[in-house]
């Protein structure tokens, strides 16, 4: 609340600043005789000249508090108790230092660590030192560039090229936080899955036949060493999201997609496309809700009929199914633009030539128009596979590895959710393998994203 | 056939086998024609079902059945002495009265169905004392809820003729709700618990209003942080930036980020903002700023395009009168492009309302019984409450469920429709 505060009075100093630059400008250029030009830039680029001087250096170094300054002030607090009596770093300290905030904001009564109440009072009044004197810090920056910027106020200062220059720079780091995402989730990926594979061999990950992460929680505990194997988790993955949901979504997508460009009315067209897009609006929550209440009872009924008395209840079926019709839209319109992109003239050239629609679009369409389409199936094969909701709301937490569609699997993203949201060490081997997991599905992702892209791409430029 | 023909003649199209042929094409060409309608009609119908088993399952989540109870405001029971109410800080001491108490001395007066009042029902007869202070010592009836299993019970979701032991409710629960019914104690009424207040164990007492404050708290950070960045980005790439790796870096950036799966944000939500950053858990802060990474590239894609459709003639026209490249973006290209820019800006805001993996692995799944407090305090958003109560094995929570996923698509469906109308509407061809 009081970085708030902060954020809220720098912001209005920035703004007298602006007003200050501005009216300089302005007196500048009534004492010029208010001749157009006689002064370089507008007031109002003086102004902002001066304001962003005032702001950018404050505004830093607020953030920058506010992303670190918690950390600096509990440190401080947990540094006036003896080592031995501090909490180990994660879930523990988080707990500690949550009933400390608790207890200072007058949210929590009493307090369960002995701890905290001691901490409290020391918590309250580092955090009310070091909040100040950040504030203090961020205004006198203020105060300083502002004035250096309105003492560069002249007639021939050229402001508004300044600002421009600022501008650029703005832009530019915006885009580059792209870059910076894309660094983050690659590191965060790589240091955890290192500390993963020190404990287990990356062979064993990558080839093992047997998945069971209950690691032993105490070090006499018998049984439960853990095992690694994450072949059955890629299975799973593929089976329920390249196999199953692909056998529905490939033909249902793709007529749907021919229908669509070739046989149906425009007013058909203009009404079934927001249909299907909405199809695509749907949470995945909500898909994982019908597939584990509605069509996972339908899935194990069947399967009972059929014989199979130990039918599962979380069936790579039904997660499979429902994943595929979510599918649908999406290789639908990758199929749509595909289909479109085949030029005209080949259309009907065959259509000229005697044949009839069907065999136009089996023969000339759809070959000419395959890349396209293929692309679009792997980038759909893509999404399947790092959708987490369906699989986690229906399909299993068994690591099997079977090709039966009745029996329960379990998935890459449903085994990340499982291992990070139970309460865990977070050093564990078991909580670092799901790092190792999100690492091996972003590879996968990404390379069957950018094969499918360029695929895409060369195919779009072989018809332009 | 043609090659045991000793000449060419024309194809006789009269005869028998090229008829057949032709028949047997068309027949094709009519098969072809329905699988591509039915394909349709499936995904159709598909979308039909569901929203039919979510409607049905769900329209009564909106409703809730209320009992009569007659209670006399005993002072006695209610602990408090008449004289102190009517002493200057009377509203205070009626405030920390004993309700529970006299709501137990009240139900004690519905005989078989005396169980049957809802945990929190005590809260209706505290805001009625305390809107008519002039109640206490008298008789008044009053209209409470009651618990789920009753509430299942007056709407028919247990089957009755099943086996006492198999329909998942007691047989001295059908008989108070079947004395309850006959003595003309029951009514069926809005359910505004329903839309206010925030989660709890009990289902006739859980809310979404927690949840949704929370997603408005959670796409507040990610539309001020996504918004602004994407748009920049987008006016960088399209207007400044010079062909050379750094360019061709953020684009790939940017592609690969729009396709890679949700959850792999949240583990950059986990590893990052939680342990490095260690900022707080289950906080919509958290969650905001890994919606807004995840939606930043729809923006930037959306806002791409819409940039690069502004024809150049208006940056020509503006930068012949003597604009400077940022008023001829700032001035003339963006309001140009800002409808095609806000069609993104929604759709990807649509699809950070839905999501859901990210924000189970930074903790959002949290047990929230209040209201979110701030945006650093713990709070959960609709689809995670939708998750959480799909996994309660409660009964009641099944239609609670199914409701609130109505209002979550009520709303997606709202924001998508508004997107598609800003495109007709506003989008120019040049």
């Amino acid at each position: 609340m009081r970085l708030v505060i902060a954020f809220a009075l720098v912001l209005a100093l920035a703004g007298l600043a602006y007003l200050a630059g501005r009216a300089r400008a302005q007196r500048l250029t009534l004492a010029a005789g208010g001749r157009i030009g006689a002064v370089h830039s507008r007031p109002v680029y003086h102004g902002a000249y001066v304001a962003v001087l005032a702001l950018a250096p404050a505004l830093l170094l607020l953030a920058g508090w506010g992303v670190m300054g918690e950390g600096v002030i509990e440190g401080r607090v947990l540094a006036t108790v003896a080592a031995a009596s501090q909490p180990a770093p994660g879930p523990d300290r988080d707990a500690l230092m949550n009933e400390v905030r608790g207890l200072v904001a007058g949210d929590l009564p009493q307090a369960f660590n002995p701890l905290a109440p001691v901490l409290a009072p020391r918590y309250a009044a580092t955090k009310a030192n070091l909040d100040l004197l950040a504030g203090a810090l961020a205004v006198a920056l203020l105060c300083l560039g502002g004035l250096w910027g309105y003492s560069r106020i002249r007639p021939d200062f050229r402001a508004r090229n300044r600002v421009e220059a600022q501008v650029r720079v703005l832009l530019l780091v915006a885009s580059v936080v792209a870059i910076l995402t894309t660094f983050g989730i690659v590191l965060s990926l790589i240091f955890e899955s290192i500390r993963f594979f020190r404990l287990v061999s990356p062979v064993e990950f990558l080839t093992g036949l047997a998945w069971s992460p209950q690691t032993a929680l105490r070090a006499d505990q018998v049984g439960s060493t853990g095992a690694f194997g994450a072949v059955p988790l890629f299975w799973g993955t593929i089976f329920i999201g390249a196999i199953i949901a692909m056998a529905v979504a490939i033909p249902l997508g793709l007529m749907s997609a021919i229908y669509l460009t070739q046989y149906a009315q425009p007013r058909l067209r203009r009404w079934l496309k927001p249909v299907l897009e909405l199809l695509a609006g749907v949470p995945t929550v909500v898909y994982g809700f019908f597939a584990a209440l509605t069509v996972a009872p339908v899935v194990r009924s069947i399967a009972v009929a059929l014989g199979m008395s130990d039918a599962s209840s979380d069936s790579a079926l039904a997660a499979g199914l429902v994943m595929g019709v979510m599918i649908i839209p999406f290789v639908s319109s990758m199929a749509d633009d595909a289909l479109t992109a085949v030029p005209r003239a080949m259309r009907d050239g065959s259509l000229a030539m005697g044949a009839t629609m069907s065999e136009t679009v089996k023969k000339v369409m759809v070959p000419a128009a395959l890349p396209g389409i293929i692309g679009g199936v792997l980038l759909a094969v893509s999404r399947a596979i790092g959708e987490t909701m369906i699989v986690v709301m229906a399909a299993g937490l068994a690591a099997n590895l079977t090709a039966n569609p009745f029996s329960s699997v379990t998935t890459v993203t449903t085994q990340i959710v499982a291992l990070l949201t139970g309460d865990q060490e977070f050093d564990s081997a078991k909580t670092l393998s799901a790092f190792a997991l999100g690492l091996v599905l972003f590879a996968m992702t990404l390379v069957l994203n950018i094969y499918a892209l360029a695929v895409v791409k060369r195919y779009r430029e072989a018809y332009e | 056939m043609s090659s045991v023909l000793p000449e060419r003649r024309p194809t006789d199209w009269a005869s028998p086998a090229m008829q057949s042929r032709i028949a047997a094409r068309y027949r094709a060409e009519r098969n072809f024609r329905r699988l591509g309608a039915a394909a349709l009609v499936i995904a159709a119908s598909f979308l039909a079902f569901l929203l039919f088993t979510i409607v049905r399952d769900g329209w009564s989540g909106f409703l809730r059945t209320e009992a009569k109870v007659e209670v006399t405001f005993t002072p006695a029971t209610l602990g408090v002495d008449p004289a102190a109410v009517s002493g200057p800080d009377g509203k205070a001491v009626l405030a920390r009265a004993d309700y529970l108490a006299l709501m137990n001395e009240a139900a004690k007066g519905l005989g078989p169905a005396s169980g049957t009042l809802s945990d929190a029902a005590w809260l209706g007869l505290r805001d009625q004392l305390l809107a008519d202070p002039a109640l206490l010592g008298k008789r008044v009836t009053l209209w409470v809820p009651v618990r789920s299993t009753i509430d299942l019970l007056a709407k028919g979701k247990f089957d009755l003729a099943a086996p006492a032991d198999s329909r998942g409710v007691s047989d001295r629960e059908v008989a108070a709700w079947r004395w309850l019914e006959q003595q003309g104690r029951l009514r069926t009424g809005f359910n505004s618990a329903f839309l206010g207040n925030a989660d709890s164990t009990e289902p006739e007492l859980a809310g979404i209003g927690g949840a949704a404050l929370g997603s408005l708290f959670t796409l507040f950070i990610t539309i001020i942080i996504a918004f602004p960045l994407g748009v920049l980005s987008a006016v960088w790439l399209e207007e400044y930036a010079p062909k050379g790796r750094l360019a061709d870096l953020i684009e790939l950036s940017i592609n690969n980020l729009a396709a890679v799966p949700s959850i792999i944000f949240g583990l950059l939500g986990l590893a990052f903002f939680l342990n490095i950053a260690g900022l707080p858990r289950s906080s919509p802060l958290v969650g905001g700023i890994t919606l807004a990474l995840m939606i930043m590239p729809v923006i930037v894609i959306a806002a791409r395009v819409a940039i690069k459709a502004v024809p150049p003639s208006i940056r020509d026209a503006a930068l012949g009168i003597g604009a400077s490249p940022i008023q001829v973006v700032f001035q003339h290209v963006l309001p140009l492009a800002l409808p095609g820019i806000m069609t993104g800006t929604i759709i990807g805001i649509a699809r950070a309302l839905g999501e859901t993996a990210p924000l189970l692995l930074i903790g959002m799944r949290a047990f929230v019984t209040d209201v979110p407090q701030g945006l650093t305090a713990p709070a959960t958003v609709l689809p995670m409450q939708v998750f959480l109560w799909s996994d309660d094995v409660q009964r009641g929570f099944v239609e609670k469920t199914s409701a609130a996923i109505l209002v979550l698509l009520v709303i997606l469906i709202a924001m998508n429709s508004l997107a598609i109308h800003l495109r007709n509407r506003f989008e120019r061809r040049w």
